[in-house]
C-alpha cells in the first residue's frame, strides 16, 4: 500500500489562469498521490473552482500543465478529460432533476454502455444485454450509497443531502482515477456532515479513489483531508500536511484577518 | 354524423402530420434552447427532393421518400454545424434572427431552381383505393376496395392519404418515445437538454447529440412533407412556411419543449383547424387556430403540458 501511494496520481505545475486583467490562479503547484485525500482550501474568491475547471477542461489555462496519472490533460477539452478518469460534483447540485435517479447513475455511465443508437431503436439483443448490464451496475453504486430504495424517483426530489450523494454516485459511475469535489458539505447540518465523512472515506477505500475535495467546513478538512493546499488570492499560501497548515500563522490570518 | 367522423378523421390526419413537425421545433428547442424557424422551410426542401425523384422515371416511390428523408437529415445537420453552432454561447436573438436567414435562404435557393408556381405533387398512394368506404344502402363499410363506378355515392370515404398520415405518424410517435425514454443515445439528449456544462463532465458528447437531434427532426420533416404534399398534392417554394408556422403554435401549445407535448398539441391543432374549416368558415379557420393559441397562452402560459416554472424570489 505504501509502495503505491508514492506515485503521483496528479501533478499541476505552475498553474495559471487570466480572466482579461485579472489573475484568478497564479502558479499553482499541487502534487496527489495515488489514494490520497487531498483538500484545497482558501477564503471565498480564491480560485478554488477555478482550479477545478481548470483540472476538468471547463477552462483552458493561460500556462502551465496538468498531468493525470502519467498523461499530460492540460487544455483538453472536458469531454475527453472526462474519459481520461477525472470526474467531479459541484459546488451548486448539477444533477438532471428531471429524470429518475437511477437514469441519472446511467448517464455517468454513457460511455461504458456498449451499443449503438441503431441497435438501441432496432431493439437488437445487444441492447438488452447491456441495458441490463449498466442497469445492475447503475443499482450497485445507488447500493453504495443508500439510494437504492429511490432509484425510479425524480432526482428533484431528494432530500438534499441524497442528492450530494446522488451526485458522488454519478460522478463515480464514469469510472474516474480521479474524483473531485466541489464543497461537498456545503449546507448540510452536523449530523449530515459526519456522515459524508464517512461516506467520502468509504469510497476513497473501496473504490480505491484519489480525491481531491473543496471544502469550507474546517471540521471536515481537518477530519479526512491528508494534505492541504491553502489559496488566497489565486495563489499558493501554504501547502503540506493538514494539521501543520491548519495550524500555520499564515493560514489563520488569511481566514480571520489581521 | 358521418360527416362529423369524416371532418374528424381528416383532422387528426392533418394534426399528425403537424405534430411530426411540432416534434422537431420541441426537440431542437429542448436541445439546443433555440428556435429553429428553418424548420418549415426543410419541409419544402424534403418535398421538392421527394418530387424531383418521383419525376424522374427510374426512381420508384419508396427510394424517392427514402431519398427525400435522407436530404433532409444531412441538411438539417448541416444548417447546425455552419450557422448554429459557431453561435451556441450568443444570446438567443442573434440564433432567432440567424434561423430566420436561414429559412429565407430556403426558401430563395428553391425559387431559383424551381420558379415560383406550385407544381402539382403525385401522392405517394396515387391510384390505391380509399383506405374505408361506408355506404348507406345496407352494404358492409368496405377496406381497401376501389369503389365501383356505377355504385352509389358513399356517405364515408377515408381515403389512403388519410390513413398512412395518421399510422405513419402514430409509429413514428411511439418510436420516439421509446427511444428517447430507453436508450443511451436519447438519455443523452434528456440530459444534454438539462444542463449542457453537466452532461459534459459525465463524458456524453453534446455536439454528437446536438447533431443526432437535428437529424432526427429533420428526417421527421421529410416524413411529414411526403405525408402533407401526399394528402394536399401541391408544392411551391413557400409550401413549409404556413404548416411550420403551425406546427410552432402546436409546439407551443403542447409546451414547448414537451415531446408529448408537441404530439398532443399537433393533433388537436388538426383536428381544430378542419372542425373550424367544417363548421364555422374555412376563410376564418387559420385565425381561429390562433385564437385557440392565444387564449391557451392566457390560461397556460407555458402550453398543456409545459412545466410550471416557479419564480424564485
Amino acid at each position: 500500500m505504501e509502495e503505491k501511494n508514492t506515485a503521483p496520481m496528479l501533478e499541476v505545475k505552475n498553474l495559471s489562469i487570466q480572466f482579461g486583467g485579472l489573475r484568478a490562479v497564479d502558479g499553482l503547484n499541487m502534487t496527489i498521490h495515488k489514494g490520497q485525500l487531498y483538500g484545497l482550501i482558501g477564503p471565498n474568491g480564491a480560485g478554488k473552482t477555478t482550479v477545478f475547471n481548470m483540472l476538468t477542461g471547463v477552462y483552458k489555462p493561460t500556462s502551465g500543465s496538468i498531468i493525470l496519472d502519467g498523461k499530460n490533460i492540460t487544455g483538453k477539452p472536458a469531454i475527453s478529460i472526462n474519459r481520461d478518469g477525472i470526474a467531479r460534483t459541484f459546488q451548486n447540485i448539477r444533477l438532471f432533476k428531471n429524470m429518475s435517479v437511477l437514469d441519472n447513475v446511467k448517464a455517468g455511465l454513457h460511455n461504458h454502455t456498449n451499443y449503438t443508437a441503431i441497435e438501441g431503436v432496432l431493439r437488437l439483443p445487444r441492447y438488452f444485454m447491456e441495458e441490463k448490464r449498466v442497469t445492475a451496475k447503475a443499482m450497485e453504486l445507488l447500493k453504495v450509497f443508500e439510494l437504492e430504495g429511490e432509484a425510479e424517483q425524480l432526482a428533484a426530489n431528494l432530500p438534499y443531502g441524497k442528492q450530494r450523494k446522488l451526485e458522488i454516485a454519478r460522478a463515480l459511475a464514469t469510472d474516474p482515477k480521479l474524483l473531485l469535489l466541489d464543497e461537498p458539505a456545503a449546507g448540510m447540518n452536523p449530523n449530515e456532515t459526519a456522515e459524508l465523512m464517512q461516506t467520502i472515506h468509504f469510497v476513497r477505500d473501496s473504490f480505491d479513489m484519489t480525491i481531491l475535495l473543496i471544502e469550507h467546513d474546517m471540521k471536515l478538512v481537518s477530519g479526512i483531508c491528508e494534505e492541504l493546499t491553502v489559496l488566497n488570492f489565486g495563489q499558493e499560501l501554504a501547502q503540506g500536511e493538514t494539521s501543520a497548515v491548519l495550524n500555520d500563522p499564515k493560514v489563520i490570518t488569511a481566514y480571520l484577518g489581521e | 354524423m358521418m360527416s362529423f367522423v369524416s371532418y374528424l378523421v381528416n383532422g387528426i390526419s392533418l394534426g399528425s402530420i403537424y405534430a411530426l413537425i411540432a416534434l422537431g421545433y420541441t426537440m431542437v428547442y429542448g436541445i439546443a434552447k433555440m428556435l429553429n424557424f428553418a424548420h418549415g422551410d426543410i419541409i419544402m426542401v424534403g418535398g421538392f427532393t421527394v418530387f424531383t425523384a418521383m419525376s424522374t422515371a427510374w426512381c420508384p416511390v419508396w427510394l424517392s421518400v427514402v431519398i427525400g428523408i435522407v436530404v433532409c437529415t444531412v441538411l438539417g445537420v448541416v444548417i447546425e454545424k455552419v450557422a448554429y453552432k459557431p453561435l451556441r454561447n450568443a444570446p438567443p436573438l442573434a440564433v432567432l434572427i440567424t434561423a430566420i436567414g436561414v429559412s429565407y435562404l430556403l426558401q430563395n435557393l428553391a425559387l431559383l431552381i424551381f420558379g415560383s408556381a406550385a407544381r402539382n405533387f403525385t401522392s405517394v398512394a396515387a391510384g390505391a383505393p380509399p383506405f374505408l368506404t361506408v355506404f348507406d344502402d345496407g352494404r358492409a363499410p368496405q377496406f381497401f376496395t376501389a369503389v365501383p363506378a356505377d355504385a352509389a355515392k358513399p356517405i364515408l370515404t377515408i381515403s389512403m392519404e388519410t390513413f398512412l398520415s395518421i399510422t405513419v405518424s402514430v409509429v413514428i410517435m411511439i418510436a420516439l418515445t421509446l427511444f428517447i425514454n430507453k436508450t443511451k443515445a436519447g438519455k443523452a439528449m434528456l440530459a444534454v437538454s438539462e444542463d449542457k456544462g453537466a452532461a459534459q463532465l459525465m463524458g456524453i458528447n453534446v455536439n454528437g447529440t446536438i447533431s443526432l437531434t437535428f437529424a432526427i427532426g429533420s428526417a421527421l420533416a421529410a416524413v411529414a412533407s411526403v405525408l402533407m404534399c401526399s394528402s394536399y398534392p401541391q408544392i411551391s417554394p413557400y409550401t413549409g412556411s404556413m404548416p411550420g408556422i403551425k406546427a410552432f403554435v402546436a409546439a407551443v401549445f403542447g409546451g414547448i419543449g414537451s415531446i408529448p407535448g408537441a404530439m398532443i398539441g399537433g393533433i388537436l391543432l388538426g383536428v381544430i383547424e378542419q372542425l373550424s374549416k367544417a363548421y364555422i368558415s374555412s376563410q376564418l379557420s387559420d385565425a381561429i387556430v390562433f385564437l385557440v393559441l392565444i387564449i391557451v397562452l392566457v390560461v397556460r402560459p407555458t402550453g398543456i403540458l409545459g412545466k410550471k416554472i416557479n419564480e424564485k424570489v
